[in-house]
């Protein structure tokens, strides 16, 4: 009762609706929930994160507004809501002025095939996983407009490099994702959900409890922090680096919506994670299955958001070489062996031998990977031409 | 190993992050309108003028004389000096500063004047929190705003002023002992 | 009169914009994100038409990898800042438009006598991933390696050329 309480609640109001209007008010009444929590969770996580962090670096995190901080979202939204508003006098005002614009459109559209519980999608494709990330991809677009845009060498280079380290990160990516889509044998995100909402025992049918579903996930979330050009992938954004890198003529209001853009993708991508990896709305155990499943989404959703900020707080930055040769050399084949582990692990049948087989193609290509990753750092002894 | 050294990264902030809600000592902050950190002894930010006594025109201790306005670098001292003599603490009469001027946006807190001066007059403050929204008038002392009683002194630098008032002491007594003195031989 | 529903409309008004704001604009940067709006146009279409594989991957490798290439590639060849000579008044638009008529009038003629017209052949299976890759496998495998091949020698290609490249600076 309490697990279907949204969607009872549509149905309630579409009744009260005329009936020429009906589909036009279940489109809205179906899109208005993501409108509203996620921001919402936007605002969440920005205090979140800048307390967490603190705690992390021995410091207290904002704690003037409200108690404990809590209000801090409120503080800057109106700083960046009264700041002036400025557009270089050499920027290319169209294309400046609708790179904000298209990332967040391209931000808010693939929560439409995330299941937030049981019955709650706002859209049941039948190639949903795809869809995701055909509309992740088009976001890289609108990075490059807001680096080009703004005709600053800075903001091209750090757009060149947010370009680049994204269509890098997209390969292992889609291939971590290809492995739980032959295991699911779907590509739609309510099947693949349905798949593992079961229990055997006490353990639930997650695919990150399978040795492949593991390192898959691992890839996964890796892929995912580089393709939100969160820490320790933000070179592009880098404050120390490129100064802001290709939002950096952005003030104001702008700024806030590039912000936004890129949590929202943030969580659009642990949404994904947590869908094909985590059994999305589904339980852990068995005798838990009586709290609501969105519950259990939004749960995961604040697990993997914590982690997100704990590697911030953790990693330094990555150069951008460093992350590249990561990209194309660790994760890349790792990606492809997962893919193999979990065709193994189809073929070979319930039993022990599955879990061996697994277990060793991951163990034994994760240690050959790691040592070629990291014979890469030989630095040469010095030579000096003059001082001898 | 390929992800050793993150694991125990992430043991360490884990650990950093969970130890802040138990034990005060993590978090080194010093909230700062409610707590503040001591100051150091010798910590200096603007001068101000010394009096002895309780009246402020009468215990004023500057002379006028005018070397700390000649050798403050930014030149941010302006001095008049009065056109009637007084008293000072040996009972000899001297001028007294009719205006007694520092720009406060302008000094630099060398010290330069403290140094130079002969009477003892103008110290150092130790005060910071000194905002104001009026930057052109607000920033102007005048001799009624710089002039603290020889108390506030002793309390902020207590070895300094404990060496001057030794030293005033001993030219004191040496004054007090050659009025006693008969006059010169002839 | 083919029914044309308000949705096909409004599509393929945008490609078609997109298409001719890519001729038209000045800016050569503005062109490439004008035909990135005509290929996310195309693959919306093709989500209208049904074809939800074909319609994603049109715009998960158009929009997202190909318009970004073509991009890239007027950003690292300099082709964007360079002031282009005017073109011959009279003589371009009329040879532009008589090429036009002849594409139209070819298009018109395929598509006036294809499916679409005369609805002559049966009721085809939707063509859901499943199916698709069923039928990859199946009868269309020969094709689908013979282009994996051509994939595979195209990366090696370029990956021969980029490392010449720093061969030579060195």
């Amino acid at each position: 009762m309490l697990d279907q309480m949204f969607v009872l609640l549509k149905h309630w109001l579409l009744g009260y609706s005329p009936a020429v209007l009906q589909p036009a008010v279940s489109i809205f009444l179906t899109i208005l929930p993501i409108l509203l929590v996620f921001p919402v969770l936007f605002a969440l996580t920005t205090v979140l994160e800048r307390k967490g962090l603190g705690r992390m670096q021995n410091r207290y995190g904002p704690n003037r507004v409200g108690i404990y901080g809590i209000l801090q979202p409120m503080a800057d939204a109106v700083k960046s809501l009264t700041k002036e508003d400025i557009v270089p006098a050499a920027a290319d005002r169209t294309v400046h002025f609708l790179a904000p614009l298209v990332l967040l459109a391209v931000a808010f559209v693939p929560y439409a095939v995330l299941p937030i519980g049981r019955n709650m999608i706002a859209a049941n494709l039948d190639a949903g996983v795809l869809f995701f990330f055909a509309i992740g991809a088009i976001s890289e677009l609108s990075v490059f407009m807001a680096g080009w845009s703004s005709r600053n060498k800075y903001s091209l280079l750090g757009a060149m490099r947010a370009v680049a380290q994204m269509i890098s990160y997209e390969v292992p990516l889609l291939l971590s994702s290809v492995a739980v889509i032959m295991a699911a044998g779907s590509l739609s995100t309510v099947e693949i959900v349905q798949k593992q909402a079961g229990f055997s025992g006490i353990f639930p049918h997650w695919y990150v409890l399978t040795p492949w579903g593991f390192a898959g996930f691992i890839l996964f979330m890796i892929a995912a922090t580089a393709e939100t050009n969160r820490s320790p992938f933000d070179l592009p954004e880098g404050e120390s680096e490129i100064i802001a890198g290709y939002y950096l003529e952005y003030s104001g209001f702008k700024f806030a919506l590039f912000f936004l853009g890129e949590y929202l993708g943030m969580f659009a991508i642990s949404g994904l994670g947590i869908t094909l990896f985590l059994g999305g709305w589904s339980a852990p155990l068995p005798f838990l299955t009586w709290v609501p499943s969105w519950i259990w989404f939004f749960a995961k959703l604040l697990g993997l958001i914590v982690g997100f900020i704990w590697v911030r707080g953790t990693l330094p930055r990555l150069r951008m070489d460093q992350l590249m040769n990561f990209a194309w050399k660790f994760m890349l084949p790792m990606a492809l062996v997962v893919v193999v582990s979990a065709g193994a692990w189809r073929f070979l049948g319930q039993g022990v031998m599955r879990w061996v087989v697994s277990i060793l193609f991951i163990a034994v290509a994760y240690v050959l990977l790691a040592r070629g990753v990291e014979t890469r750092n030989r630095i040469a002894k010095r030579t000096y031409r003059f001082a001898e | 190993m390929l992800g050793e050294g993150i694991v125990k990264g992430l043991a360490e902030t884990a650990r950093n992050f969970l130890g802040s809600f138990v034990d005060r000592e993590r978090l080194v902050t010093v909230q700062y309108p409610e707590e503040r950190l001591p100051v150091a002894e010798a910590a200096r930010n603007f001068p101000f003028l010394i009096y002895d006594g309780t009246d402020p025109e009468q215990g004023l201790r500057c002379v006028a004389c005018q070397i700390c306005e000649k050798e403050c670098p930014p030149r941010c001292i302006t001095i008049e000096k009065s056109k009637d003599k007084k008293p000072d603490f040996v009972g000899k009469q001297q001028f007294y500063p009719a205006v007694f001027d520092i720009d406060v946006s302008v000094c630099m807190s060398c010290q330069i004047c403290v140094e130079v001066c002969p009477f003892d007059a103008i110290r150092m403050d130790n005060e910071f929190e000194l905002s104001t929204d009026d930057r052109f008038g607000g920033l102007l002392w005048t001799k009624e705003k710089l002039a603290r009683p020889n108390e506030y002194y002793m309390a902020i630098h207590p070895t300094e002023a404990a060496e001057v008032e030794a030293r005033r002491a001993e030219e004191q007594a040496q004054a007090e002992a050659k009025k006693q003195q008969p006059a010169v031989t002839k | 009169m083919i029914r044309m529903s308000a949705t096909f409309l409004i599509l393929s008004a945008i490609t078609l914009i997109g298409a001719c704001a890519a001729m038209m604009l000045r800016g050569l940067v503005h062109c490439a994100l004008a035909v990135a709006i005509a290929f996310a146009g195309l693959g919306t279409l093709y989500l209208n038409l049904g074809a939800q594989f074909l319609g994603l991957a049109q715009l998960l490798v158009y929009v997202g990898a190909i318009a970004v290439l073509i991009v890239f590639v007027i950003l690292l060849t300099r082709g964007g800042e360079s002031d282009a000579t005017p073109l011959p008044q009279v003589a371009l638009p009329l040879t532009g438009l008589a090429v036009a008529g002849c594409l139209f009038a070819v298009l018109a003629w395929a598509v006036f006598h294809s499916f679409a017209v005369h609805r002559a052949g049966t009721q085809a299976t939707p063509a859901t991933v499943r199916e698709l890759g069923a039928v990859l496998m199946d009868s269309y495998v020969l094709p689908l390696e013979v282009i994996g091949l051509m994939l595979t020698a195209a990366l090696i290609g370029a990956v021969i050329i980029a490392m010449k490249e720093k061969q030579d600076t060195p």
